[in-house]
């Protein structure tokens, strides 16, 4: 499996209060809240965004809230992968648990700047930055988890 | 290897005699929560995989409490939804307006969760429960779904920072100082995927409000969970009123903590989270009287909406007038504890000062309902979170305090020390 797209950059802390506004939060359509994905942080995001285009963030991503909104959000909206210094637990777990494709790689995350293309095999791990011809090695999943990924999701793993 | 209080309850739900930092297990859950805003997504999942029961409709909670009473006709959809979805598994902790309050002032208060217990929440601030002993933490709604479906969840075990909490605090300093201040000093991510355990001889000075309060923002550390060893405080607090079999843990002498902290209570000041996050504290000396300008002023929320976060605000407000071009909004986090703040005449201090008294809900901390802010306008709060946006248009401020904090403000117009009203 793999993803290749345009990078949207973002810095330290973004939390899931602008990743989707609770304002939002009186839906649980996918289309509806990926209309307002990012919103607070960047207003034009969606407008901006192309299927398969990859996030980029720094430290703490996703911190905040536990709306399972937030990753669903960022899926609905067409990026194919996150890519952070860290994730904030929670966004973490329901990011593996809806199948949202994230790394840790804080290199990575530092280095890469917004518009790069960049490409990333998650069988390896490596993250790799077209424009600038950068190689990155992101962490890999520990096998409980991957379990779950490849069983497409945490309820399929335990059903 | 010493095992911590939270790694002693893992092991003991998954049915190991040992766990360690970094391992991941599945464990045995005795309550499962989910609110208006994450339940109707668990609900989604758990019908689009076509699951026909719940492992147990006593061990789920359905607490309707973030945009209700139903503040428009989305969200009253997302209720009416919840609500069939209860009354088809028969779930009996589901809590609608009139039964309801703000889940994590409800769930202690009904003796829902209690010392020992293993609770997940699809709501962040789940980590409230850890005041009475409990290893209780945050998820989202696909865990939810699989909770409620399996009675099981998957944990990495998490290790643990130790706070040791000496000496006696100064009148004003509630736990909210204590933890504002913590996460003064250690930055929303300073205990990423960890446990913040609260230990030391000042525990004695702290009320179960108190506990409450610092556990319910171990998530704004980024921490996995907050827990408090089980002490008279608590079995006073939850004898008669927890309804499952307490189980007190404490942690082993020689288990291992990533970092250890002493805090010294008596040198706390009322401090202050500044926008936009809560990590931007300062203490109300080093903020100059007319600083900051408030237009509103909120006390309740899970942090702080219980009766004796109350009675501090109604304290400071007593005989005194809310400050010409302030908006001060009341919240008791649940229905027993708006009886008895209007029991104790609470209602009358806060009605005569200006202030308006809400039923239970979320409201305005997450921007929802009941005093949104608009551009340019800035809150204190009791709430615990001041992101971009929170409680409002994005060009509007919390500042994060005490209820003392909160009501002193109102009272002068602008953030000041509750010993200067």
């Amino acid at each position: 499996m793999n993803a290749k797209g345009r990078v949207h950059k973002f810095g330290d802390n973004v939390d899931t209060d602008v990743i989707i506004p609770a304002r939002y939060l009186n839906t649980a359509s996918h289309k509806e809240l990926a209309a307002h994905c990012m919103e607070d942080i960047d207003a034009e995001f969606v407008n901006k965004v192309q299927a398969g285009d990859i996030m980029v963030a720094e430290k703490n991503f996703g911190c905040g809230s536990s709306r399972e909104h937030a990753p669903i959000a960022i899926k609905a909206s067409g990026i194919s992968c996150v890519i952070a210094s860290t994730f904030a637990r929670i966004f973490y777990r329901n990011s593996i648990n809806i199948g949202l494709p994230i790394l840790e790689c804080d290199e990575a995350a530092r280095e890469i700047s917004d518009g790069d293309v960049v490409s990333v095999d998650f069988n390896t791990g490596v993250i790799t930055d077209e424009t600038t011809g950068k190689t990155y090695q992101a962490e890999p999943f520990p096998e409980f988890i991957q379990n779950i990924i490849q069983k497409g999701g945490l309820i399929k793993s335990i059903t | 290897m010493g095992m911590t209080m939270s790694q002693k309850i893992l092991a003991a739900h998954a049915g190991l005699d040992e766990v360690k930092a970094g391992q991941l297990i599945n464990a045995k859950l005795d309550m499962v929560l989910g609110n208006d805003v994450t339940s109707p997504v668990a609900i989604n999942v758990f019908e689009e995989n076509g699951a026909t029961a719940v492992f147990d409709n006593t061990k789920i909670a359905m607490i309707m409490d973030h945009f209700t009473p139903n503040k428009d006709i989305k969200a009253a959809t997302l209720v009416q939804q919840t609500r069939r979805f209860a009354n088809k598994y028969d779930i009996k902790n589901f809590m609608d307006v009139g039964m309801m309050g703000i889940e994590h002032a409800l769930l202690p208060e009904k003796g829902l969760v209690g010392p020992g217990c293993l609770c997940i929440g699809a709501d962040s601030h789940t980590c409230t429960y850890g005041a009475l002993g409990a290893f209780s933490t945050g998820v989202g709604s696909t865990d939810m779904a699989a909770g409620m479906i399996s009675g099981k969840a998957w944990f990495k075990v998490p290790s643990a920072i130790r706070f040791n909490l000496v000496g006696k605090p100064a009148p004003y300093i509630s736990g909210k100082d204590v933890i504002l201040h913590i996460i003064g000093e250690i930055g929303v991510d300073g205990a990423l995927y960890k446990s913040m355990e609260f230990v030391g001889e000042g525990l004695k000075y702290l009320n179960i409000d108190d506990r409450l309060c610092i556990a319910n923002m171990a998530i704004e550390a980024g921490a996995k969970n907050g827990i408090f060893p089980v002490d008279d405080i608590t079995r006073e607090y939850c004898d008669g009123r927890y309804q499952g079999t307490p189980v007190e843990y404490t942690a082993d002498e020689d288990a291992v903590y990533d970092e250890e902290y002493t805090i010294d209570l008596s040198t706390l000041r009322p401090t202050v989270s500044f926008p936009h996050l809560p990590e931007n504290t300062r203490t109300v000396d080093e903020i100059a009287d007319g600083e900051v300008k408030i237009d509103q002023c909120v006390i309740g929320s899970c942090t702080n909406g219980r009766i004796s976060d109350l009675r501090a605000a109604a304290e400071i407000m007593k005989g005194r007038h809310i400050a010409r071009g302030v908006r001060c909004i009341v919240i008791p986090g649940t229905q027993a504890i708006w009886l008895q703040a209007m029991h104790e005449g609470l209602f009358d201090i806060f009605v005569e000062a200006g202030a308006v008294v809400s039923t239970p809900t979320c409201g305005p901390c997450l921007g929802g309902h009941m005093g949104i802010l608009a551009a340019g306008e800035k809150a204190v709060s009791t709430t615990n979170r001041n992101f971009v946006g929170r409680m409002g248009h994005v060009d509007s401020e919390v500042y994060l305090a005490s209820p003392a904090v909160a009501a002193a403000s109102a009272v002068k117009g602008y953030i000041t020390d509750p010993a200067k009203v």
